[in-house]
């Protein structure tokens, strides 16, 4: 028999990464007498995407000092990302990042200062720190502050109200430890399950499989959960990927922006410069991007490609230039405290950054909210930067604002981090504001529908207590039919339909494997065969314990992600990132059509997309 | 195989178990752990801080990581410091320590115990430790 446990909330808070933390400091402030519950897959102390930590606050503006102005933030974003933000949500996060940058200082994250008291700049929004406590230190502020916190609990699906199908009452998940089913009913939610990585096959192989830039454990839950419960998803075919160090995947912001390491082909020529005119032709748009200053990140990328197929590899960070027995401890630091995979590539393979340049190589693609792109679930912006411009049959999916800051076209329901899409570059610190902005609009949410009786639907909560274990359950049934090992004709095991899954992707949805590109006929082949391997999951998963039951339900958010991602592909007729993928098809960047949001739905009752487009409005 | 753990030190308190973010550190029969899923293992190495009896190790990933390699790391919450010791192929070694903290752990002053704000202010873009001054409010255009 499951057990099963029922959690009553005012506010719930999904995942205790960045966004997560910050949204439960943010509730308890506003939200002295509520009871506000955190429940998290991992322990809080070491979860999410900083669990080994950072070297580096990727945004900080400075404002109080007048180092930057948030025009010129927004403007930033706006150009990396070739045009295509809401800068509404962009310009919001950025006003209050400073201040989540000083709470830290506060709390002991140790942050690089200068004789003055200022905070050494990495680049020009970036700050370095000694941040391998960084996420135990959030996560202390967030422990004083939530009612309870579940850790080791994984959300599988959102429940709605038992009236409203527009409303989320609360979530279902199970311990990965026991076993037992836990129901949380909630007045309000908060989405912070952080992006998604291991949905295209990582250029890393056997053993070292686990070793991508994100980790692991970003299961893409964020947009699987959303999306199953009918959230309207945006930019989802903005997945990308980044130039990072090969095979180690040590990040290179503080070595280009600090250090100032200059990046070549194998003869030492600057990949960009080669291709500047080239890339005019196609992608300079109305903008013009390719005379920007920073160069936005996907054409960097896509000049080393351009290199790395002409046969011109392999493309070398220059360490050795700029790295001196003075400043090394700054390099091996940034590994450190951060990826420590590379210090250990470093040492097996005899390279002494000082002496010898390393390899970069762009990763395999990822899907996410908080970095140099946008994937996530369509917000509604902040009250006092009303833009109602967008008309048409579905109001929420194309409007910027129907109601509170942050809330996705469910009711009820809010966003932050990787989860909120069309709100780039926050990073970690970006990602605990957005948490504390979701939060505070959360609890002005539940304060205005005080009067709202809202409960689980028993009967989804019936079905889905009985779903999420039909994975052990089938193997249960079936194991008897072998004598063992992990082959049955009507068994599928995670690796299996992972492996699945990250063929397809790379192969026809523009993975490293297809050099990031795609067209209509190879999305479509896609599309097929995601369609198969989501059958296949409900008719042949399983699980022999509660670990495997956890990998099999993050298998699932990663198939309604990549889903969302093909469907998002197809839909896009231009080519306007070409280091993160190109449309063979299409390959030129359209501002005359294709300057704008895609956004989709999903119906999880007949399995068909809606999709459509929404302008890009600007601020000024 | 990215971590693995000494029998002969390994007294089964379970603390790596508690806090890796894969989910990989198991017990097995006899009380010991494993890591049960190496190629799900992102070496951040919060197992090898965590455990003080100093029984987990890493050899990183040997299918593109020559071995002969070793790495070292001793975070110490008294100190307030991480101390890192890398010994290459070649034989050579690095040591690095590096800062993990500037206030004592436990302080952080929670949010419930600074002072109740305005409720006026519940309806204005403010967060908390934000004062009108110190963020700029209104945009160029609405
Ligand atoms: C190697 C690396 C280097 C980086 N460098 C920098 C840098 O230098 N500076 C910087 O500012 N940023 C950096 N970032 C980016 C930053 O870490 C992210 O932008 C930020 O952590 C995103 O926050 P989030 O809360 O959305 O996701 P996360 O912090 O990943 O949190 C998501 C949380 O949700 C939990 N979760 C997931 N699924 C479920 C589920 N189904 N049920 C329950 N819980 C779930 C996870 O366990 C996790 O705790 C880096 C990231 C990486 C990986
Ligand atoms: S923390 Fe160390 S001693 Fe404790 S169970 Fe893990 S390996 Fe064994
Ligand atoms: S190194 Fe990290 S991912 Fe690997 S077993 Fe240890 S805690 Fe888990």
């Amino acid at each position: 028999m499951t057990k099963v446990s029922y959690v009553d909330s005012d506010i719930l808070i999904i995942g205790g990464g960045m966004a997560g933390t910050g949204a439960a400091w943010e509730a308890r402030y506003w939200g002295r007498n509520l009871k506000i519950v955190l429940v998290e897959k991992a322990n809080i102390d070491r979860s999410g995407a900083v669990a080994m930590g950072l070297s580096a606050i990727n945004t900080y503006l400075g404002l109080k000092y007048n180092e930057n102005t948030i025009e010129d933030y927004v403007n930033y974003v706006k150009t990396d990302l070739m045009g295509v933000v809401r800068e509404d949500l962009v310009y919001d996060y950025a006003r209050h990042v400073d201040s989540t940058v000083y709470l830290f200082d506060e709390w002991g994250l140790p942050i690089f200062k200068d004789e003055n008291g200022r905070y050494v700049r990495e680049g020009r929004w970036q700050i370095m720190i000694h941040g391998e406590s960084y996420k135990p230190i959030v996560a202390e502020a967030a422990k004083k502050s939530v009612s309870e916190i579940y850790n080791r609990v994984m959300i599988t699906h959102l429940l709605k109200d038992s009236q409203n199908p527009n409303r989320v009452a609360g979530a279902i998940g199970f311990n990965v430890r026991d076993g037992r089913v836990y129901v949380f009913r909630s007045k309000a939610v908060i989405v912070s399950a952080g992006g998604g990585s291991q949905i295209y096959r990582p250029r890393s192989t056997s053993e070292g499989k686990g070793r991508t830039w994100y980790p692991h454990w970003s299961s893409g839950s964020s947009y699987g959960m959303l999306i199953e419960a009918g959230a309207v998803m945006t930019m989802m075919e903005a997945r990308f990927s980044v130039p990072r160090y090969k095979d180690g995947y040590g990040p290179v912001g503080a070595w280009q922006l600090m250090l100032k390491a200059k990046q070549t082909n194998a003869y030492g020529q600057d990949p960009f410069s080669l291709h500047k005119e080239e890339l005019k032709k196609l992608y300079d748009g109305k903008f013009k991007y390719v005379d920007a200053f920073p160069t936005p990140t996907n054409l960097r990328v896509y000049s080393s490609l351009l290199e790395l197929k002409q046969g011109r590899g392999p493309i070398y960070l220059h360490t050795e230039q700029v790295l001196t027995e003075k400043n090394e401890e700054l390099g091996w630091e940034d590994f450190l405290d951060m990826t420590i995979t590379q210090a250990i590539l470093w040492a097996g393979q005899n390279i002494d950054p000082i002496k010898t340049p390393s390899e970069v190589l762009p990763s395999e693609p990822y899907v996410m909210g908080s970095h140099a792109t946008e994937c996530g679930a369509w917000a509604s912006g902040p009250e006092d930067m009303v833009i109602k411009e967008a008309k048409s049959v579905d109001e929420r999916g194309t409007s910027y604002n129907w109601g509170y800051n942050r809330m996705s076209t469910l009711d009820g329901l809010f966003l932050a981090g990787d989860a909120c899409g069309a709100s780039p570059h926050k990073f970690s610190s970006g990602s605990f504001t957005e948490g504390r902005i979701a939060a505070k609009s959360a609890v002005r949410y539940i304060k205005e529908h005080s009067d709202e009786n809202v409960s689980p639907d028993s009967s989804q909560v019936e079905q889905l207590t009985v779903k999420i274990f039909e994975p052990i359950e089938r193997y249960n049934r079936n194991k008897r039919m072998i004598t063992g090992g992990k082959v049955s004709s009507n068994m599928m095991w995670y690796e299996q339909g992972m492996a699945r899954l990250q063929k397809l992707m790379d192969e026809y949805a523009g993975g490293w494997g297809s050099w990031y590109t795609t067209n209509e006929h190879m999305l479509l082949r896609a599309q097929e065969l995601l369609t198969y391997l989501k059958e296949d999951f409900l008719n042949y998963a399983v699980a022999e314990d509660y670990h495997q039951l956890l990998r099999t339900w993050e298998l699932w958010h990663r198939i309604l992600t990549a889903e969302a991602v093909v469907n998002h592909m197809l839909f896009r007729k231009e080519t306007r990132w070409p280091g993160y993928y190109v449309r063979s098809d299409f390959p030129a960047l359209d501002d005359d059509n294709w300057r704008v949001f895609v956004n989709s739905k999903y119906d999880a009752k007949t399995g068909a997309w809606k999709l459509w487009s929404v302008p890009v409005v600007e601020l000024r | 195989m990215p971590t693995f753990v000494y029998t002969s030190r390994c007294v089964g308190c379970g603390d790596c178990v508690d806090i890796c973010p894969s989910d990989i550190m198991h017990f097995t029969k006899d009380r010991k752990t494993v890591n049960v899923e190496p190629d799900a293992c992102w070496e951040c190495m919060n197992c090898v801080k965590v455990c003080a009896r100093f029984a987990i190790d890493v050899r990183s990933y040997a299918d593109f990581v020559p071995m002969g390699h070793s790495i070292s790391v001793f975070r110490d919450e008294k100190s307030q410091k991480v101390y890192w010791r890398i010994k290459y192929r070649n034989g050579k070694v690095k040591e690095f320590a590096f800062p993990i903290r500037t206030t004592p752990w436990g302080s952080i002053k929670p949010p419930q115990e600074l002072p109740e704000p305005d409720p006026q202010d519940l309806y204005t873009p403010l967060l908390s430790s934000e004062k009108e001054n110190t963020i700029k409010i209104e945009v160029s255009r609405k």
